[in-house]
This record gives structure tokens, C-alpha cells and sequence, in this order.
């Protein structure tokens, strides 16, 4: 259930090829304020994706998301930045990556062995803890102020604004422009290789953990190996996140990566759908999306206040928050498998309405997968 | 040595307020399964009951106005929207996860209506304090842990004594079982869910008295130390989280009490110290000090 989409997909590849191409276009038509909405999406849903692999494959509940992508950020400012060793950015964000991961398999004694609800308060600990680093730690995290984060460079080719300014079709390349093809990488590498653990074997063993670890140890998984290992790649995948994250912010502080934004990538792979790609991606859209969309529409908004107005107005953060708290409540009491699991219903359903017209005996329902087969309906 | 029983004695009125906040979360577990994440926001909603009707109604009918609408607020919350998703153990996670959500809902409609304002809750107790001996401490900490033993008492005595009690000790012991005995879960839940709201709203009162300077939107958060106090002693058990609180409590006033010794660890320390102590305490026992081992089923 976890991989419709990217199997879909690559069955045909002229739509890959096609999305690929839509892709590439927004650069050349769209100003820096929705390039950076997009380059945040795609950041959030390389974050999201890791955390779907953890929490919805592998059952493992994570709220210490924020602390993974804070190493990955930080990791990447400090080993490219002045202070601190300054290597090559490309380097540095490789090093960050892997550090995110070391971070996660330091975590391993807890994340093997500790369960459910349980596991998730333990790394509500990492986010308190981490935020606490970040603020004393000065000489390597700059303290409450953060530091500024260098930008990338590969072969020479910088990922910023370049003084002789760069054209591309007429179009000056600045940060956002070059940006979104890095985050468009990224995004695609990491659809790819999760799709790929999903359906290998590691997604079917991860998946036969949540299900049941006893009938999994059973069948010849090793149970505390894998639970770690979803750890470490799950926090893997937050590190490329967080170096994204840091490069389109081009600067990092510790109040970011609060417990707000673990249970911002909570929310997002819960309305996306758990345990799949697209889900995953869709909710990240959707989270990160909101908020700057409604703050930058407030005054076309009804019901809405422009930002900073009377005391007591609901403002467009506020609004954006309503709606996504309802969302969530929404949509675990009436479609718990959340966004990607209504686009399956809603295929299914156009499925089996079209082959009526050649008057053929009626295709029997698809049979339910036991996740879905709840006595409740669902209702819009 | 005053400033050691001091801080010891600043700990205990911590832990003790703690212990309500913690009880609760052990209180909907053991009913529901749930982790109420939303826990925070209900202290608050409270809270902000007393600080807007203690002008008209006086601090003692605010009060229990207050817990009585907190606790209608929670068991409604657990009646009408967790119960729709099942209630069954497996729904009881992602239950948990709706709890997020409608902690989102709460809290950003709380913080809007308080605002930067930092709301007197007209307690009686105001700054006064009181000699023992050698030591000073605040009313407002003796209270605490006053009104904190006599309702942890009787709640402890519900549990015991009661018909509810009992269905709710069994329903937690095997939920089938109990429904086929005769046990309203839904009931038992809700009613476990309303006990924990009245428990919050009862927290609230302390934790924005002296020394605090009053409720603030962030008064919830500092709610969130009791969820290491639940863990540490074991989700389903109520003396476990009793005994959390505490060490949860010590432990934070003694590291802000010794903070210029402490100082390798970083300014504020006390304020993460709660987490690390659980982290270490579940390194060596995953589900906490009194959780049971629960035996594998296939």
C-alpha cells in the first residue's frame, strides 16, 4: 500500500519525463517569493519522506525530527563556515549528511529498544535537549543568534548571487533560481532511493516490524538492527533536509528547530498519508505551503486580519494553524490513510465506473486492505 | 544547608504539581490508550478560565468553574472526536496523534485571546511566605503540595474504592474482557479523560502562582515536564508517576539551585534536565521505572 505512485510512474516514463520537464519550468516564469515556496516544499519533503520511512513504515513514533535537521543544518554551516574547519561546501554538506546519520546511530541503544508512545516522548528529550546545545554550544552554533551559512559551490558553479549576474533564456539566475534545480536533485534522489527501500526488502522487513515484531523476529528479522537502521536513515534523509534548509535560509537559529517543527513534520506525513513517498511529499506541500500562502494573501482573505493588525484579529499564521490542526484532526478520525489514500479511493472509484460502458459483468470491488477495512464510512 | 532544604523543599512543591499534571496522563493511558499531547492546552484553558472569572466570581468560584468546565472540555474531546476513531488498542495510536492536532487548535486560539499578557489568577495566597524553621518558603509552594497530596489521595481512593475504579482498572487490564463483563468503555474513558481535565485545570493554579509572575501562553509548555515524570515512572502506573514527579521535580530545582556549580552544562540546564534524566532512565528500563514488561502475544 506504501508505493502506488513511483511504481505507477515509472511504468511509464513519458510522465516522468513530462513532470520532470513542468518541474523545470517554474524558474523561468515565477518570482523569488514562490521559488522560495517550492524550495521549502522540496526541503520539507525530503524531511518528511525520512520521517514517513520511520514513523509510517517502520511504526516507530518520532517527534525528534527538528533535532536531525538541526544537526544536518548546523553541521553543513559549521564545516564550510568561518569559524570552524571551512571545507568545501560540497564536502561539508556530504560530512553534514553523514553526521545527521552518526547522530541517529548514537540514539540506537534507546531507538532499539524503546516502543510506541514511549519511543516518542524519548526523542521529545533530543528536541530539549539539542535546542540546549544549540543555544550554549557558542563557539560552534553562534548561540541564540545563529550563524550564517556559506553557500554551496560545485565546480565553481556557486549556488548564490553572482556579481556578473548569470542568464539563463533571458532570465537572471539568482539564489532562488539556481537553488530550486539543487532542491529538484536532491528531492528526485531522495524519491528514488526511498521508493527503492520501500519496495526492497528493507521496506517489506520494516513494514513486518510495525505489523508485528514477534511475527517478524520469527521470519528472520533482526529486530533491533532494523529499528536502528531506520533510525539512522531516517535521520539521514532530515540531514540532507536540514543542509537544504539551511542553504535557502542562508542562515540558522536555534529557535527554528523547536518541537514545533517535529510535530510540523508529524502533521505532514500524517495528512500526506502514512508510510508512502507521495504522500509524504503532498503533506509537506501542504504544511509548508499554508502558512505563506495565507500570509501573503491575508488582505484577500475573509475572515482573516492582515498580519500585525488589532490584538485579538485572528492573523493569517493563526488562520494557517486552525486549518492545519483541523486537518489533522480531520483527517485521522475520516481518512486515516490521509491524502495519498483519498487519491487511491478517488482512482479506484473512476476505475471501476469506466469499464461499465463495453456491458461487461461488473468488476468485483477491489479487496480492502486490512488497514482500510474499518466498519465506519467514510463521509467527505 | 538552608539553601540545600530549601531547594529540596522548592523540588517537592514542583514535583508535587507535577504529579497532578502527570497523574492525568496516566489516568487517560490507563482509560484510553491515548498520550493526550493536548494535555498542556487544557491546563491552560483552565488557567484562563480563572484568570478572566475571578473578578466576578471570586477566586474560589472561579476555580471550580474552572475545573468543572476543563474536565467537560476533556471528557467531551475524548467522547465525541477520539471515540469516533475506535476504541480499540490499535486506534489508540493514532489517537494520540489527533491529541497534536487538537492541541494545535487549542493552544493557537488560547495564545491569541492571552496574548504577551501575563494574567493574575487572584489566588489567595499572593507573595506571602512562611518561616519553617530554618527555611522560607512561599504559601503558594506549601499549598502545592498541600492540595496536590489530599486530591493525588483521593484520586488514588477513586481508583481503589470505586465501581469506576474498578471498570477503569479493567478495561486497562484487557479491553475485551471488560466490555464483555458489562463495562461502558466509552463512559469509563470519557470519565477518566474529564478526571485528568480537572486534574490540569487544578495545576494550572500553581504553576502560575508566586514565584511564577502569572499565566502566561507559555504556562502549558512548562506542562510538558510532566510528560518525563509519566514516562520515567511507567505510562500505566499511578505511583510511577508519582514518584517521577518528584525525581522529576528534585531534579530540576536542585540543578537551578546549584547552577553556578553546574556550570560545564550551560545556562538554563534545569529546564532540559527533566528530559535528561528520562533519556538515561529508559536507557535502562524502556518502559519506565514501574512499567511492566508486557509479555509478547502473536
Amino acid at each position: 500500500m506504501s508505493d502506488r505512485l513511483p511504481g505507477a510512474l515509472t511504468r511509464r516514463p513519458a510522465r516522468i519525463l513530462l513532470l520532470a520537464v513542468a518541474l523545470c519550468l517554474p524558474p523561468f516564469y515565477l518570482d523569488a517569493f514562490w521559488l522560495r515556496i517550492g524550495l521549502f516544499s522540496m526541503a520539507a519533503a525530503i524531511g518528511a519522506v525520512g520521517l514517513s520511512l520511520l514513523s509510517g513504515t517502520a511504526g516507530q513514533l518520532s517527534l525528534g525530527h527538528a533535532f536531525f535537521l538541526a544537526v544536518g543544518a548546523y553541521g553543513y554551516a559549521y564545516l564550510a563556515g568561518e569559524p570552524g574547519p571551512g571545507l568545501p561546501p560540497v564536502i561539508a554538506a556530504v560530512l553534514a549528511v553523514l553526521l545527521a546519520g552518526a547522530a541517529g546511530g548514537l540514539f540506537s541503544p534507546v531507538a532499539g529498544r524503546v516502543k510506541g508512545i514511549y519511543l516518542g516522548i524519548a526523542t521529545l528529550a533530543l528536541v530539549f535537549l539539542g535546542h540546549h546545545v544549540l543555544l550554549t554550544a557558542d563557539s560552534v552554533t553562534g548561540g541564540f543568534n545563529g550563524r550564517s551559512v556559506p553557500p554551496l559551490e560545485l565546480g565553481g558553479f556557486a549556488f548564490a548571487a553572482s556579481d556578473p549576474e548569470l542568464v539563463v533564456l533571458g532570465v537572471p539566475f539568482g539564489a532562488e533560481e539556481r537553488l530550486w534545480f539543487l532542491g529538484l536533485a536532491l528531492f528526485a534522489f531522495t524519491w528514488f532511493t526511498a521508493g527503492g527501500l520501500l519496495r526492497g526488502r528493507p521496506g517489506r522487513a520494516l513494514a513486518a516490524l510495525r505489523d508485528s515484531e514477534t511475527a517478524a523476529a520469527v521470519m528472520g528479522v533482526d529486530v533491533a538492527r532494523h529499528r536502528s537502521a531506520a533510525f539512522v536513515v531516517s535521520s539521514m534523509y532530515a540531514g540532507l533536509a536540514g543542509v537544504l534548509l539551511a542553504l535557502a535560509f542562508r542562515r540558522v537559529v536555534p529557535d527554528y528547530f523547536s518541537l514545533a517543527l517535529s510535530i510540523d513534520y508529524l502533521a505532514m506525513i500524517v495528512i500526506g498519508g502514512l508510510g508512502s513517498v507521495a504522500g509524504a511529499t503532498a503533506g509537506a506541500v501542504f504544511v509548508t505551503a499554508l502558512p505563506l500562502l495565507m500570509t501573503r494573501y491575508a488582505d484577500q482573505l475573509p475572515l482573516v486580519a492582515a498580519p500585525g493588525s488589532t490584538e485579538g484579529a485572528v492573523g493569517p499564521t493563526e488562520a494557517a494553524r486552525y486549518l492545519y490542526g483541523a486537518a489533522i484532526v480531520l483527517v485521522l478520525l475520516y481518512a486515516p490513510d490521509g491524502l495519498h489514500g483519498l487519491a487511491r479511493r478517488v482512482r479506484e472509484h473512476l476505475r471501476r465506473r469506466r469499464p461499465r460502458t463495453p456491458a461487461t459483468d461488473p468488476v468485483p470491488p477491489p479487496p480492502q486492505p486490512a488497514a482500510a477495512a474499518r466498519p465506519k464510512e467514510h463521509t467527505p | 544547608m538552608t539553601g540545600f532544604l530549601d531547594n529540596v523543599l522548592n523540588g517537592l512543591a514542583l514535583g508535587a504539581v507535577y504529579a497532578l499534571v502527570a497523574l492525568g496522563f496516566v489516568v487517560m493511558f490507563k482509560a484510553s490508550g491515548v498520550l493526550n499531547f493536548a494535555h498542556g492546552s487544557l491546563l491552560l484553558f483552565g488557567g484562563y478560565l480563572i484568570a478572566v472569572l475571578h473578578d466576578d466570581l471570586g477566586f474560589a468560584g472561579a476555580l471550580a468553574l474552572a475545573v468543572l468546565a476543563t474536565a467537560a472540555l476533556a471528557g467531551a474531546l475524548d467522547r465525541f472526536l477520539l471515540q469516533r476513531g475506535g476504541l480499540d488498542e490499535q486506534s489508540a495510536h493514532i489517537q494520540t496523534i489527533v491529541t497534536i492536532g487538537i492541541d494545535i487548535l487549542l493552544f493557537t486560539d488560547l495564545a491569541r485571546r492571552i496574548g504577551g499578557d501575563l494574567l493574575p489568577l487572584g489566588d489567595p495566597w499572593g507573595d506571602a511566605v512562611t518561616e519553617l524553621g530554618p527555611v522560607t518558603v512561599a504559601d503558594s509552594r506549601l499549598a502545592a503540595i498541600v492540595v496536590s497530596t489530599v486530591v493525588i489521595g483521593t484520586v488514588f481512593a477513586l481508583f481503589r474504592f470505586t465501581s469506576w475504579g474498578l471498570s477503569l482498572r479493567a478495561a486497562a487490564e484487557d479491553l475485551e474482557a471488560a466490555a464483555l463483563m458489562g463495562v461502558r468503555l466509552g463512559r469509563v474513558r470519557a470519565g477518566g479523560w474529564a478526571l485528568a481535565g480537572a486534574l490540569a485545570a487544578l495545576a494550572a493554579v500553581f504553576l502560575a502562582s508566586f514565584p511564577a509572575p502569572g499565566l502566561e501562553r507559555t504556562t502549558g509548555q512548562i506542562a510538558l515536564h510532566a510528560f518525563p515524570a509519566a514516562i520515567l515512572g511507567g505510562l500505566a502506573s499511578p505511583v510511577g508517576a508519582l514518584a517521577g514527579s518528584l525525581l522529576i521535580g528534585l531534579t530540576e530545582a536542585l540543578v537551578v539551585g546549584y547552577q553556578s556549580e553546574l556550570h560545564v552544562l550551560g545556562e538554563g540546564f534545569g529546564d532540559v534536565a527533566p528530559y535528561a534524566v528520562m533519556l538515561l532512565v529508559l536507557l535502562v528500563r524502556p518502559t519506565g521505572l514501574f512499567g511492566g514488561k508486557g509479555a509478547a502475544r502473536v
